[in-house]
């Protein structure tokens, strides 16, 4: 395959980007589209251009870093599914592919296709966790939990913070994320304890870091590639209306 | 209250809260403009709009209207800035209508031409007959008279019904929103919120669309 790219390049986060057209030849459709970065980068370092910086880690759609925004799709134009399991057989011979980085406010870029996600670990910071002590797997197992609750946090915590939802939404919202948060520790024992706290702090936190709000517009759940559900943005409104009820409104 | 009320969360439920109320005002209203049909020479609609007028509860209620289309507005204005300072760049190809509908993205147009709307209306009939006192009285045109002249031009007529139009999309994608902002909805509900909205939105576009078109063309008013 024989492809142009578009690709956003950007020296800093303090100086203005812009695009840099590449012509990349013999593609096969078996790469995964890192893999066809790796090519690109590897042909800039042959001709002693600086390779595009971009996120990745495990390459195998679990970790969470790769985050391209391709031909104006958060991951790709497949459903489910990370930058790094999107393979070229997804395009055709002779595209151009327009690849920028994920755009928020919450986000900021620092280097062509590399965001800052930090934003992210604060909120997860600010009450993503639980203090409770929750033993070992046999003690986990003593604790009865319905089976629906568990499924439900189980999908919730597929989530692997990649801010996909972020990039896909047109209000730059975090709720799918903070969302599936709250909801997998808020549907299980160990986190009824700080239940209250949790939806107040991270919610706090995802203002602060200068998200957008959630107008149920559903991009953030097709962007998700572990397809995680709006249901979870209904329960974090949930969670937090009642936080602040029993704290009190007045 | 104010920790509540400025997170974007406390600001969505008094949207959700505002907008649920405005749509119980859309049933009411409706049902009172259904008297215009009441074949009876405009006697209901003109009996319905006195008795109005003179209930100091429905006169209370209405300076609650009144304050939650301002609220409802100004915070839809707040919200719209804040979410688009969370993308300071846009992307240059953005195909966002893959993943979502032109209209819940853009309730803010449409809530824009409705409240363009909602001024207008109120020019039209609240302002002769309640304020200047130019409709409804000895030797004036009566409050069915009014509504029948004002649908029978065609440019009011055209308008009202392209903003019936619009209001049918702003509650489709408004009325399921507002259960999901205030946290009532789950996965076995949502698609019957979504269905609701939608029966709503049609319910509501059939019955005050009907306004423009009977009248414009004559069906109804016959007697006035």
């Amino acid at each position: 395959m024989n492809l142009t790219l578009k690709v956003w390049r950007q020296k800093n986060s303090k100086e203005a980007g812009n695009f840099s057209t590449y012509q990349v030849n013999d593609i096969t459709p078996d790469m995964s589209f890192l893999e066809l970065f790796d090519v690109l980068n590897e042909r800039l370092i042959a001709k002693g251009e600086e390779p595009v910086a971009f996120d990745h880690d495990c390459r195998e759609g679990i970790c969470g870093m790769c985050s391209m925004f391709i031909n104006g799709r958060a991951h790709g134009p497949w459903q489910g599914t990370t930058t790094c399991q999107l393979h070229m057989r997804a395009f055709n011979d002779g595209d151009t592919i327009v690849v920028e980085p994920w755009r928020a406010a919450g986000f900021p870029v620092l280097k062509d296709l590399v965001v800052d996600r930090s934003a992210f670990d604060r909120v997860i910071a600010a009450g993503g966790f639980v203090s409770a002590n929750t033993g070992n797997a046999q003690d986990a197992n003593c604790l009865p939990v319905p089976k629906p609750d568990a499924d439900d946090a189980f999908a919730a915590a597929a989530c692997i913070g990649c801010g996909a939802c972020v990039a896909a939404c047109k209000n730059s919202s975090a709720m799918l994320f903070v969302s599936a948060k709250v909801s997998q520790l808020a549907l299980l024992p160990q986190g009824q304890v700080e239940r209250e706290s949790r939806a107040l702090n991270m919610v706090k936190q995802m203002d602060e870091e200068g998200f957008g709000s959630c107008t149920l517009t559903g991009s953030c759940e097709a962007a998700c590639p572990k397809e995680i559900s709006l249901e979870n943005i209904a329960r974090l409104n949930r969670e937090y209306l009642m936080a602040n009820l029993k704290k009190g409104l007045f | 209250m104010s920790n509540f009320l400025s997170s974007s969360i406390g600001k969505k439920t008094v949207m959700a809260l505002t907008g649920l109320f405005l749509c119980v005002f859309l049933v009411e209203h409706l049902y009172g403009n259904l008297l215009l049909y009441a074949n009876d020479g405009g006697a209901a609609f003109i009996e319905y709009s006195h008795t109005l007028v003179h209930s100091i509860l429905i006169r209370s209620i209405e300076v609650v209207l009144f304050i939650a289309i301002i609220v409802h507005v100004v915070q839809a204005v707040y919200l719209t800035k804040q979410n688009s300072d969370a993308r300071p760049v846009k992307y240059s190809v953005n195909k966002v209508n893959e993943t979502s509908t032109w209209f819940s993205r853009n309730m803010g147009i449409t809530g824009s031409f409705i409240l363009f709307f909602i001024v207008v209306h109120l020019y039209h009939y609240f302002v002769p007959y309640r304020i200047m006192d130019t409709v409804g009285g000895p030797g004036q045109i009566n409050v069915a008279q009014a509504v029948k002249i004002g649908l029978q031009d065609p440019v009011y007529a055209g308008f009202y019904f392209f903003s019936v139009c619009l209001l049918a999309f702003h509650l489709n994608h408004g009325f399921q929103g507002a259960f999901q902002t205030l946290g009532l909805s789950n996965k076995r509900y949502a698609p019957f919120l979504k269905m609701a909205g939608t029966g709503f939105a049609v319910l509501m576009f059939v019955g005050f669309a009907s306004f423009p078109v009977l009248f414009y063309f004559g069906l109804a008013g016959g007697t006035f």
